[in-house]
């Protein structure tokens, strides 16, 4: 009766950490367009190093939303419509930086690159932003009534929680896609990027760690304490690694950080999904905010065979691109000339 | 408006918006893997050229499905959180699988079909592209399960008020999905062959407009060449091949829409027969299909509606298959519905304001009237449009006449509107529920919710305008764009998704990619940017 219910609840968890291992560098790359590239050369060097991949990282995020509906529909409604307008914020955000993504190249202007680059930027800290204070709420609690359903109007889910879990998911964003420039790029872009990483990592992980140790002062066990201080030392030799040269190692351990700082994150909150402020009683847990053992138990087999094959096709294809990607690989941006103004007309035959 | 209203409108808008991509998407993407297919099997330039072309439109729609359909993912929880707790146990699971076994393919497939062009094999890039284009059909085939389980709720069990999943395998092979899907994807196919058509008949129009092809004695083209980037012989076999595949492709999909909602009617008549009544316009029983009814179609109120020209028959063999069933009209089954649902919404909290008011089981007849014939009508003209034009081109050109080349670019419209037509009478002409109930008497009857009591109670009508009045407007602007980028490479002709045209490099051959694989494609140290140019193929 709960073992399902359970499995499925780390499956979420392994998602979300999946979600912020993958799109957290993609997001972070994309806040450092503005903050760290100084040329179009450098950008569509920055850009380059996430094509291929974005748009798969993306679905992530998807995945977890799709599944926390069909394993814990009672938590993805109650979360979802509680956090209506920060959602929304998401959304806006997504939206802007996907459609950036794909048209910044196609008119050769200034002002046009501009435009989309600033949605690229933005658009990348305030999806990280709003998924950050999403996931510290539905760890830390909003004011639910007994339906699920949000008390206290439009703005009543803002609380400290939502600023940190923000800046946790911002901060590591951007730690971690200076990690992923630094093994990606070659040139220029890598040394900046691995000098920045080093000097900002101490400060950026900062509001992770604060996230996980709130979380353990309200509902932390033995064992949660233990992964954050894995990922306390995780953090320390990620700092240590980036400081030697070794881009790989540092960012393997950076990963490392991530999921023992998930874990016991969703580890302190479980059974808990979605605590009410308003009453204990009112909490949604993975026992009464789930979907019947049949459903599950479908669920499971599908994930059981979709999802190591989603890991081995995305494996694939950073193999495919693993190469380093430097300003020297970066084409002239071609003007084309529109087929049909040319006036001179020359042979006919 | 009240919360549940601006939600409906809210909803309405999205998903039509996103249904403009996606038809768009699925079509195209079938045509252009199977381009690449034929470039592969013949290594012709003009098939390479077609590929490149038609793919940078693809793409550039593409991203906007993409963007549009993460709004439509969150929108569930967000705006109808009741109706996600009501059908979750059932309703999560197709939308998951979406996510988990078509998304993933169709993004990270397409991501190494645009990067990979010099780093894979060209077996394997073509393979990429194909396993992405049927990610994309599966990802319709989930959706229109979710969808088509509102429609006709089966495999479920009632339990504490909640519909429950016991039979996957009906929910998965529901017979609504099982012809809606098909339905759709040829409406998909419709519009991928109008958008050829128009396209390659504007450039077949330009090239005559101004002298490179001339029309001999014959009335047969003789296809000339100017100095001008890609605009050279090979580029008359590009659009005159892209005219007719999308020509054959329209009026094939016309036939498989007509076939598959031939069945789909049949499906309807026994699943939702107040839609069908509705669809007609339909008051009194009987046999016939109106061609025009009068009246005011809208008001609900059957008094006010005379169908002025009627086939006789018609109406019965949509439903039944003969030509004398009477198909029941709203007088009948008005007290039927009330009979079964009852006259008012229940004494019930989640019903808001509208508790206790009288059920309208009567959709707004003047949409769903004016919508299946939409739906059929703009389908019908873009086939038979498709018809003249490979007529009108058996010499291999188009005519020279400017109006018609407008036409033809503007017929571009035609099926995207049988596209959303259909949608919006399918989703309008079920209300007032949102999970119609299944009358199939072996069915489970109290699988059933309405509409008002779907939207979330938590949030307010402030929030709920603001985000319409956001997403409209972004999407507005979006839309602007990306007509004008499509329009602008549209313009640029095949050299403007294919800038080794434009260096000159190659005319008449085409670069040849078959003897590299990944191992040749190494060499990034030459330096220098145009020799480092395979690293980033395609690239932004
Ligand atoms: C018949 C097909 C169909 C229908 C009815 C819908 N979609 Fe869609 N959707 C697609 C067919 C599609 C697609 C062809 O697979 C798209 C278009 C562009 C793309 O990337 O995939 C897509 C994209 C797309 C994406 C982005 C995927 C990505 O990032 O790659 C999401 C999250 C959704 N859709 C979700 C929905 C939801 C929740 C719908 C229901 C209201 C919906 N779609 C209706
Ligand atoms: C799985 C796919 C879909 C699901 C689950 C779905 C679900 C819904 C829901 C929950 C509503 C709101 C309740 C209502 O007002 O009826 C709705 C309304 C609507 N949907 Fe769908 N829909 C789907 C696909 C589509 C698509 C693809 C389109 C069109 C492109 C569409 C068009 C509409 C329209 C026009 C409305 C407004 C109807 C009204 O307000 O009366 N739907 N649908
Ligand atoms: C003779 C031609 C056609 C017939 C008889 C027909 C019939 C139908 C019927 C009965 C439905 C409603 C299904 C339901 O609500 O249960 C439907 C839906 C729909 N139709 Fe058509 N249709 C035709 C042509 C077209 C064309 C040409 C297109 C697009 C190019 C199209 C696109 C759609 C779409 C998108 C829907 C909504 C989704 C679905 O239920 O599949 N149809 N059609």
């Amino acid at each position: 009766m709960e073992l399902l219910p359970t499995i499925w609840f780390i499956a979420i968890a392994l998602l979300w950490t999946g979600y912020l291992f993958l799109e957290g560098f993609d997001l972070g790359v994309g806040m450092l367009m503005k903050l760290f590239a100084r040329n179009n050369t450098d950008r569509r060097v920055l850009l380059n190093t996430i094509g291929p991949v974005w748009d798969g990282n993306e679905v992530w995020l998807l995945t977890a939303a799709g599944a926390t509906f069909a394993a814990f529909p009672l938590w993805y409604a109650s979360l979802f419509s509680a956090l209506y307008l920060p959602l929304l914020l998401v959304l806006v955000a997504l939206i802007f930086r996907a459609v950036a993504f794909e048209y910044r190249g196609k008119v050769d202007t200034e002002r046009w690159r501009a435009r989309w680059d600033l949605a690229i930027a933005a658009g990348s800290f305030l999806a990280a932003f709003g998924v950050g204070a999403t996931l510290a709420l539905t760890t830390t609690g909003l004011p639910l009534n007994a339906n699920g359903d949000r008390e206290g109007g439009p703005f009543a889910w803002f609380s400290g929680y939502a600023l940190l879990g923000g800046f946790a998911v911002v901060g590591f964003a951007i730690v971690h896609g200076l990690a992923f420039l630094a093994l990606k790029t070659d040139g220029d872009v890598r040394h900046r990027a691995r000098r920045w990483f080093v000097r900002l990592l101490p400060v950026l992980l900062l509001p992770m760690a604060a996230w996980a140790v709130s979380v353990q002062l309200l509902s932390g066990e033995p064992w949660t304490w233990g992964a954050v201080l894995v990922a306390v030392v995780a953090a320390v030799m990620t700092w240590r690694f980036a400081r030697r040269g070794s881009e790989g190692k540092a960012f393997l351990a950076l990963g490392v950080f991530l999921v023992a700082g998930t874990a016991s994150i969703f580890g302190a909150a479980f059974p808990v999904v979605l605590p009410s402020t308003i009453s204990p009683d009112f909490s949604l847990t993975v026992f009464n905010a789930s979907s019947s053992d049949y459903t599950l138990g479908l669920m499971s087999i599908v994930a059981a065979v979709g999802l190591p094959l989603v890991l081995a096709y995305q494996a694939w294809t950073y193999w495919v691109f693993r190469r380093r990607v430097s300003a020297n690989h970066i084409p002239e941006a071609h003007s084309f000339l529109p087929a049909i103004a040319a006036k001179s007309l020359s042979t006919k035959d | 408006m009240d919360a549940l209203e601006i939600a409906r409108w809210q909803f309405g808008i999205t998903t039509v918006y996103h249904f403009m991509m996606v038809p768009l998407t699925i079509g195209l993407g079938l045509v252009v893997a199977l381009m690449q297919t034929l470039w592969h099997r013949t290594g012709k330039p003009e098939y390479l050229r077609m590929t490149k072309f038609w793919g940078k439109l693809f793409l550039i729609n593409f991203i906007m499905g993409v963007a549009t359909g993460i709004v439509q993912e969150f929108q569930f929880g967000m705006a109808w959180s009741e109706y996600s707790r009501f059908v979750g146990d059932v309703f999560g699971a197709p939308l998951a699988m979406e996510a988990l076994l078509a998304f993933f393919v169709e993004s990270t497939f397409l991501g190494l079909w645009i990067f990979g062009w010099k780093q894979l094999k060209p077996a394997v890039h073509l393979a990429c592209l194909w396993i992405a284009v049927v990610g994309s059909v599966f990802s319709a085939y989930f959706i229109i399960v979710a969808n088509s389980w509102m429609q006709h709720p089966v495999g479920v069990e009632m339990i504490n008020g909640r519909p429950v999943m016991t039979d996957a395998w009906a929910v998965f092979t529901n017979n609504t999905a099982l012809v809606a899907v098909p339905h759709t994807i040829f409406g998909a196919l419709a519009v991928a062959g109008a958008f050829l058509l128009g396209i390659a008949w504007y450039h077949l129009w330009r090239r005559r407009h101004d002298g490179i092809d001339v029309v001999g004695p014959d009335g047969k083209v003789i296809p000339g060449q100017a100095d001008i980037p890609g605009r050279d012989l090979t580029d008359h076999t590009v659009w005159i091949r892209s005219l007719r595949i999308g020509a054959v492709v329209a009026m094939i999909s016309f036939a498989g829409t007509a076939v598959t909602g031939d069945l789909q009617g049949k499906l309807m008549f026994e699943q939702q027969p107040m839609k069908m009544a509705a669809a007609e316009a339909a008051c009194h029983d009987g046999t016939g299909f109106s061609v025009l009814s009068v009246g005011n179609v809208g008001s609900q109120d059957c008094d006010d509606i005379v169908a002025v020209i009627e086939v006789p028959g018609i109406l019965s063999f949509l439903a039944k298959g003969d030509f004398t069933t009477e198909v029941k009209g709203v007088n009948t089954l008005l007290p039927e519905y009330q009979a079964k649902y009852g006259t008012n919404l229940p004494d019930n909290p989640i019903y808001g304001d509208r508790a206790g008011q009288e059920i309208e089981y009567v959709p707004v007849m003047e949409v769903t009237y004016w919508g299946f014939r939409m739906m059929i009508g703009f389908g019908g003209i873009a086939a038979f449009a498709a018809l003249l034009a490979l007529w009108a081109t058996r010499k291999g050109t188009v005519p020279a006449s400017r109006g018609l080349m407008r036409l033809a670019v503007f017929g571009i419209l035609a099926p995207f509107g049988a596209n959303a037509a259909g949608w919006i009478f399918t989703e309008m002409g079920r209300q007032p529920f949102v999970v119609a109930p299944n009358p199939d008497p072996s069915g489970i009857d109290q699988v059933f919710m309405f509409t008002a009591a779907a939207v979330s109670p938590g949030v307010s009508a402030g929030e709920l305008l603001t985000s319409l009045v956001v997403l409209a407007s972004i999407y507005a602007v979006l839309l602007v764009v990306e007509v004008k980028l499509l329009v602008k490479y549209i313009r640029g002709g095949v050299a403007s998704a294919m800038p080794e045209l434009a260096d000159g490099q190659t005319h008449g051959k085409e670069p040849a990619d078959d003897d590299e694989g990944p191992g040749t494609s190494g060499s990034t140290k030459a330096g220098g940017p145009g020799a480092a140019d395979d690293v980033l193929a395609f690239a932004y």
